[in-house]
C-alpha cells in the first residue's frame, strides 16, 4: 500500500519492537494510530545500535533480554497491519538482522506482513542495488536517510531511489531528545525538495509540539522517536498505549489538526 | 605431479571491495566525511612531501626499521623450523598501532582537523592515539569499553598522562566493538569538526585500505631483512588477527609469493561455543557490523554474539574484510590459539629469549610453538611481534599466580 500522510503536519512513530513486550508494542501501536500517526516505524532491536542515543539503546537492550527477533517484529507488523489497515507500516531496522534472516525472504515476509517501507540506518544508497532489487519485487518502499552533510548529488541518488517518502534528517547526530530544533533541518528538506515531490519527513531530536509546529512550516511530516520510547520506558505496559496517544494528540497544535 | 590449484589471490574489485567483502554500510550522516577521507588520503598518499614526512617520524621517532631477530634459543627449544621475530614491539609506545596513529595522524592535520576520536581494546591504539596528538598538538578523546579499562589500566593511565581524554563505555559487553560503536556515535554528532583515528583494518572504506597501507612497512622490512640474513623467503609468516591491522601489514608484500605460507591467528578464548571466543572464522556468518561486510560472530537472529579472550585487543566479534576474502580464497589460512596456549607462549618466549609479548602478539607465538617442532630445521617462521607484553603485567600476575612464585 503507498504510504500516505493523511493529517497536517504528518506525523512517523518510531517505537522499538518488543520493548516492554511485542503484546504491549501492538496496543502501543494501535493507540498511536488511533491518536493521529500516519505511520508506525517498528524499531528492529539490535545490539549494536550505533546511529542511537541512550534511549533507543536502552530500548533494544530491554526487548533483546527476552529474546524478541526480526521474525517477532514481521509477526507483529501483521497483527498491526490486521489491526488497522490504513496506517503506513515502515520497519526499521540496522543491516545485520535483515542480512542473517535472508534479505529476499525478509522482503517477502515483510510484504506478506503488509509492511509497506523499509528503512535500514546502516544501508546507503551506493550498495543498494540487491536490496533495491529484493524490497522492489514485492514492491516494498526502500526509504533512505537524507543529512545535513549530504551534498547535492548525494541527495539526488536519495531521493531518486526512495519511496513513500524521504526521512530528512535533522541535525548531524544520533537519534535523541534536543531542546530546540536545529536550523539545518529547514535547508535540507529544501534541498531535498530540488530532486523530488515525494512527501519529505523529519525525524532525530523532535520532541515536543514546539518541534513538530515548526516543521510543518517546512515538511511533510515529523518523526517522533526518542521522545515516545522514554514515555514507554517511563510507563507501566497497561498505561503506555494510553500515555502514548495523550502525547500523540498533544503534538499537533489545534491550529493544524485536521479532525479524522 | 598432481596439478595443484593455487589458491587465488583476491583484488580490490572496486574500491573498498575484497572480493564480496568490505564497502560502506554506515549512517549516511558519514558518508560525505568517509567520501572527503577517501579523497584526501588518495591525494596525500601520492604526494612525495607527506610520505617523507611520514618516513621521518616513522624512522626518527617510532624506531623503524624494526629488527628482524633470529630466536635462536626458543628454535633449539622446539628443535625444528627457524623462528624469526619481527620486532614491531621495540617501536615507540611498545606495538605496531603506532605505525598507523602516525599516518592518519598527519592525515588528520592535513585535512586541517583539530579534535582526534579514536577507539582502543587493549589501550595500544588509544596510547599510540594519545602520543600523535600530543607530538600534532591535537585534542584527543579516547573510547574504551569498560571492561577492558579494568584489564589493561596501565594503558588508560598512560593516555591520560599523555593529555587524552579516557571515555569509558558501558553499554553492550564494554569492549572494543562497544568502544567503536561509541566513537561512531561521536563522529555522527561532531563530524565536521573531528577525524576518527579507526585503529585496525576495520570499518567502512577507505579505513581497511588505508589502514593496512600504513601498516605495509611492517612485510615490506620483513622481506628485506629475510633475503638478506637468509637469501631466501619464509615458509610461513605468523600474525595475530584482532581487527587485522598487524596480520595484513605482515602478510601484504608477501601475496604473490605463493610459497610463503600466510597463517592468521585468532583468539581461541576458552571454550567453543558462541561467546567463549573470538575466532570469526569458526563459527562466524558473513554480516554487516560497524560499517564492513565480513565475517561476524552472531547469533541466529543475526544479533551480534559477545566474545572472549584473555587478551583484549582480539576480543571483538568481527574482521576486517580483506582478511575474510583471504580466508575465502584460501591465499592465508586461518587458526585459533586459546587463552592457555598464549599465556604458556608468554612464559616460553620470556624465559627463553627474554622477551615478554603482548598478550596478542602471544597468540602467533603460540602458533609458531605448535607448528615449528614437525617442520624442517631449513623452514623458516616469521612471527611478527606485534607488541610487548608490559601493559598485560596485571593480567599475567593474576593469570600466572606471579605474587606467589
Ligand atoms: C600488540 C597488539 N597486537 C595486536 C592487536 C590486534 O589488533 P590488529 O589485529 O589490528 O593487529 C592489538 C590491539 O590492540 C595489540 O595491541
Amino acid at each position: 500500500m503507498p504510504i500516505r500522510f493523511q493529517h497536517k503536519p504528518g506525523l512517523v512513530v518510531y517505537i522499538t519492537a518488543g520493548d516492554p513486550s511485542l503484546d504491549a508494542t501492538r496496543s502501543i501501536a494501535v493507540a498511536a494510530i488511533d491518536a493521529g500517526a500516519d505511520v508506525i516505524e517498528l524499531g528492529v532491536p539490535f545490539s549494536d545500535p550505533l546511529a542511537d542515543g541512550p534511549i533507543i539503546q536502552r530500548a533494544s537492550e530491554r526487548a533483546l533480554k527476552h529474546g524478541v527477533s526480526l521474525k517477532n517484529v514481521l509477526g507483529l507488523a501483521g497483527e498491526i497491519r490486521a489491526a488497522r489497515p490504513e496506517a503506513g507500516l515502515v520497519i526499521f531496522s540496522y543491516l545485520n538482522p535483515i542480512l542473517r534472516y535472508g534479505l529476499s525472504r525478509f522482503a517477502d515476509d515483510a510484504a506478506a506482513a503488509g509492511v509497506d517501507g523499509v528503512l535500514a540506518t546502516d544501508m546507503i544508497v551506493e550498495e543498494a542495488a540487491e536490496y533495491l532489487a529484493a524490497l522492489d519485487c514485492v514492491h516494498l518502499a526502500p526509504i533512505f536517510l537524507a543529512a545535513p552533510t549530504s551534498p547535492d548529488e548525494r541527495l539526488e541518488a536519495i531521493a531518486s531511489h526512495s519511496k513513500g517518502f524521504v526521512y530528512a534528517i535533522s541535525r548531524t547526530g544520533i537519534t535523541g531528545k534536543q531542546q530546540s530544533l536545529a536550523a539545518d533541518a529547514a535547508a535540507l528538506v529544501a534541498r531535498i525538495r530540488r530532486w523530488t515531490t515525494l512527501p519529505v519527513a523529519v525525524g532525530f531530536g523532535i520532541s515536543n509540539a514546539d518541534h513538530v509546529a515548526q516543521v510543518a512550516e517546512f515538511a511533510d511530516a515529523a518523526v517522533v522517536g526518542s521522545a515516545i520510547v522514554e514515555l514507554i520506558e517511563r510507563s507501566t505496559p497497561d498505561e503506555a498505549p494510553g500515555a502514548v496517544a495523550r502525547f500523540i494528540k498533544g503534538l499537533r497544535l489545534p491550529e493544524t489538526a485536521l479532525a479524522r | 605431479m598432481a596439478s595443484v590449484i593455487l589458491p587465488a589471490i583476491p583484488s580490490e574489485s572496486r574500491p573498498g571491495r575484497f572480493g564480496i567483502y568490505g564497502g560502506r554500510y554506515v549512517p549516511e550522516t558519514l558518508m560525505a566525511a568517509l567520501v572527503e577521507l577517501e579523497r584526501e588520503y588518495e591525494i596525500a598518499k601520492a604526494d612525495a612531501a607527506f610520505q617523507a614526512e611520514l618516513n621521518a617520524l616513522l624512522t626518527d621517532y617510532a624506531g623503524r626499521p624494526t629488527p628482524l631477530y633470529f630466536a635462536k634459543r626458543l628454535t633449539e627449544s622446539l628443535g625444528g623450523a627457524k623462528i624469526y621475530l619481527k620486532r614491531e614491539d621495540l617501536l615507540h609506545t611498545g606495538a605496531h598501532k603506532i605505525n598507523n596513529a602516525l599516518g592518519q595522524g598527519l592525515l588528520a592535520k592535513r585535512m586541517g582537523k583539530k579534535r582526534i576520536i579514536a577507539e582502543t581494546g587493549a589501550g595500544q591504539h588509544g596510547v599510540a592515539t594519545a602520543t600523535v596528538c600530543a607530538l600534532l598538538d591535537l585534542a584527543c578523546v579516547v573510547y574504551m569499553g569498560e571492561v577492558d579499562m579494568a584489564r589493561q589500566e596501565l594503558n588508560v593511565m598512560r593516555m591520560r598522562l599523555l593529555g587524552a581524554e579516557v571515555r569509558s563505555v558501558s553499554s553492550g559487553s564494554r569492549t572494543l566493538k562497544d568502544a567503536i560503536s561509541e566513537a561512531m556515535r561521536d563522529w555522527v554528532t561532531n563530524v565536521r569538526t573531528t577525524y576518527y583515528l579507526l585503529g585496525s583494518a576495520l570499518g567502512a572504506h577507505p579505513y581497511p585500505t588505508m589502514v593496512r597501507d600504513f601498516h605495509r612497512v611492517i612485510s615490506r622490512e620483513m622481506k628485506e631483512q629475510i633475503l638478506e640474513k637468509e637469501g631466501r623467503l619464509p615458509s610461513a609468516v605468523i600474525a595475530c588477527v584482532g581487527g587485522g591491522s598487524n596480520a595484513i601489514g605482515a602478510f601484504y608484500e608477501f601475496l604473490h609469493d605463493r610459497q610463503v605460507r600466510l597463517i592468521g591467528v585468532e583468539a581461541g578464548g576458552n571454550g567453543t561455543e558462541l561467546g567463549q571466543h573470538a575466532a570469526r572464522f569458526r563459527g562466524g556468518v558473513p554480516g554487516v557490523l560497524q560499517g564492513t561486510f565480513s565475517y561476524v560472530l552472531q547469533d541466529e537472529n543475526g544479533q551480534i554474539a559477545s566474545t572472549h579472550s584473555v587478551s583484549a585487543g582480539l576480543d571483538y566479534a568481527s574482521i576486517g574484510p580483506e582478511h575474510a576474502a583471504l580466508h575465502d580464497s584460501g591465499r592465508a589460512e586461518y587458526v585459533a590459539q586459546d587463552d592457555a596456549a598464549a599465556l604458556d607462549a608468554v612464559v616460553k618466549l620470556a624465559r627463553t629469549e627474554g622477551i615478554l609479548p603482548a598478550l596478542e602478539s602471544a597468540h602467533a607465538v603460540a602458533e609458531a610453538i605448535r607448528i615449528a617442532p614437525a617442520l624442517p630445521p631449513r623452514d623458516i617462521l616469521v612471527v611478527n611481534l606485534s607488541g610487548r607484553g608490559d601493559k598485560d603485567m596485571g593480567i599475567l600476575a593474576r593469570e600466572l599466580n606471579l605474587k606467589r612464585i
